[in-house]
């Protein structure tokens, strides 16, 4: 029970850290909004092209654009967040300070995140979502156990995406600069989490690949959820699917961070 | 019978509550030669330490950079293992058990904080509260005591990266001590600060020595550091300790020499005796030096019958200079 509060006490100061950041809020908010419209109009073109491409209508579409510009700071689709911040104390050397705490590094690191991503899903999510539903006709639930299912798979979309950044930023003990590494994830992540364009209107392998890569547990899998696409044992299985990529993930960075704190390189004197 | 025993072992873990036995510290080190190719060569940061430190005592761990001052330190945390020997703190093997020992151990690293740069600094020790699962009422004593010692009261609500360095690191000493640490870890903990800030920082080491019997184990280039707060000094260097012992007599080893500063009424030339030589002259200050193992008596008589002397005082040789001068002896022998 200790543990636990101190990991809420974590998050809880994770969040209002980040609620004091609020100019880059505000240009956060500016930014997805512009950039929704500009994807909108792409996805509108797109759509009136193609219809029912991916097995989405262009209300869904358009959902999907917005539902996607107001999670990805959340759920960090392309990096960020603690990860730069770790990624510093490890090159910095004041990674000592966190190792020599009574205190596990992965677990208070996803406490921060959890945190973070808390205030970034309404800090960042809510205005380009409500603007995207003023300004566009959007396919969004009225049933409110289906938002519930929602935030389920976005609370799972965290832990994976925590679980990708943390092993990504360990990787700086044997690198000593992160900048690669992390430049090659937020480019993998941009993409396969369906940040841009939705997976499932890529044929063939490529679409094939996208939809079993953990980066689709990000964006892809909440949005399906929310866009009703997965309900009953469809839900139960993209549940699992994202669970599976958690535990996973979590399980090979837990590895990862023995290696490196074993053959530790504490930067600097 | 039983008990008796305990009281024997708890005695002598209490003499030895820091033990290092030919601890050593080698690190893989290679260096490009070429495209793709590499040599590996081994640095010993620490070559074959020991020393024994009981509880409550105050030890001065000093030597120069990148004579594995940091290197022992880390290794007593348990965030470096040992390539080589035993070492336990409080009984415990640091690296093996890591967490049981952080709770009983403060760490202050003067060039890093502990505190969290972008919350006030209240905050920080909330979660330090929780996160060394400190008992309420302890929490709150040892926070009033300290805010009131280290005078951080109008600091409390204050973000941290707003701090001026001497008040961030009075901020980072409180943090360390909040779980009522039995060792406590000092790296440069007056680097960078004025010369206020260091007297207040000593003052409140010296308190928590003295009452609480905290053991402090104090890295440091500031000597006056050591000279206010260490009966005991250690010198590192190379990966060796190189000395053990009272301050006076790492003065003795290398000392040789004290100086004797006086004020003459006016600018004179430099004082003429045979007992001691003149080293410096600024106006009408002058700076003698004389044998240490010679009493400063005759001298003193000697310069006030021939010079118009106004004011005296004898300086010790200050530790800089005697660690050269022990590193000069060796290197001559």
């Amino acid at each position: 029970m200790g543990t636990g509060r101190l990991y809420a006490a974590v998050a809880v100061r994770a969040f209002r850290r980040y609620a004091t950041y609020r100019v880059a809020t505000a240009a956060g908010v500016f930014t997805n909004t512009v950039f929704g419209l500009i994807l909108a109009y792409t996805y509108i073109a797109l759509w009136d092209e193609k219809p029912h491409l991916g097995g989405y209508d262009q209300a869904q579409a358009l959902t999907y654009v917005w539902l996607a510009q107001g999670l990805h700071a959340a759920v960090a689709a392309m990096g960020g967040g603690f990860e730069d911040e770790l990624i510093e104390r490890i090159r910095t050397g004041d990674i000592a300070i966190d190792l020599y705490r009574p205190a596990d590094l992965q677990a208070w690191w996803l406490a921060t995140d959890v945190g973070r991503a808390a205030f970034q899903l309404v800090g960042r999510g809510v205005v380009p979502m409500a603007f995207g539903a003023l300004v566009f006709e959007l396919a969004l639930p009225a049933d409110p156990a289906t938002w519930l299912a929602f935030l389920v798979a976005v609370a799972l979309g965290v832990a994976v995406s925590f679980a990708i950044r943390y092993i990504v930023a360990m990787m700086t003990f044997w690198f000593l600069d992160g900048a690669g590494v992390q430049q090659l994830a937020t480019l993998v992540g941009i993409f396969f989490s369906g940040m841009l364009l939705p997976l499932n209107i890529f044929p063939g392998a490529l679409g094939e690949l996208g939809r079993v890569l953990p980066w689709s547990a990000l964006i892809q899998a909440p949005a399906d959820v929310l866009l009703g696409e997965r309900t009953g044992s469809g839900l139960l299985s993209t549940y699992a699917f994202q669970a599976a990529w958690a535990v996973g993930l979590l399980a090979v960075g837990r590895l990862v961070q023995l290696a490196a704190t074993r053959r530790v390189v504490v930067q600097g004197g | 019978m039983d008990t008796e025993l305990d009281a024997e072992t708890d005695s002598a873990s209490d003499r030895e509550f820091i033990r290092l036995d030919r601890v050593e510290k080698v690190f893989d080190v290679r260096k490009k030669t070429g495209f793709l190719r590499s040599e590996r060569h081994e640095v010993r940061a620490v070559d074959s330490i020991s020393f024994t430190v009981p509880r409550g005592e105050m030890v001065g761990y000093i030597g120069p950079n990148g004579a594995g001052k940091s290197t022992t330190i880390k290794m007593l945390t348990g965030i470096l293992t040992p390539s080589g020997g035993r070492l336990r703190v409080a009984g415990i093997d640091p690296s093996r058990e890591r967490t049981r020992l952080a709770r009983r151990i403060g760490v202050v690293f003067g060039q890093r904080t502990t505190l969290w740069w972008d919350l006030p600094l209240i905050d920080s020790y909330r979660l330090m509260h929780r996160m060394y699962r400190i008992p309420d009422a302890r929490y709150r004593e040892n926070l009033d005591r300290c805010v009131e010692l280290l005078e951080l009261g109008p600091l409390l609500d204050v973000p941290v990266r707003q701090l001026s360095l001497g008040q961030r690191m009075r901020g980072d000493i409180a943090a360390a001590l909040l779980h009522d640490p039995e060792v406590l870890y000092l790296d440069e903990p007056t680097i960078g600060l004025d010369v206020i800030s260091k007297v207040k920082v000593r003052e409140f080491l010296r308190d928590l020595n003295a009452e609480r019997s905290t053991t402090v184990l104090l890295t440091t280039h500031d000597l006056s550091d050591i000279e206010q707060l260490c009966r005991r000094v250690m010198v590192i260097d190379h990966g060796r300790l190189v000395y053990d012992g009272p301050l006076s007599g790492l003065h003795e080893i290398g000392a040789g020499e004290r100086t004797l500063v006086v004020d003459l009424e006016r600018e004179l030339p430099p004082i003429d005796v045979d007992l001691a030589r003149v080293v410096k002259v600024e106006g009408p200050r002058q700076w003698l030096a004389f044998p240490a193992s010679d009493s400063a008596a005759p001298l003193v008589a000697r310069i006030a019958a021939e010079y118009p002397l106004v004011d005296l005082s004898v300086r010790e040789p200050d530790i800089e200079a005697v660690i050269s001068r022990m590193y000069a002896e060796k290197a001559t022998s």
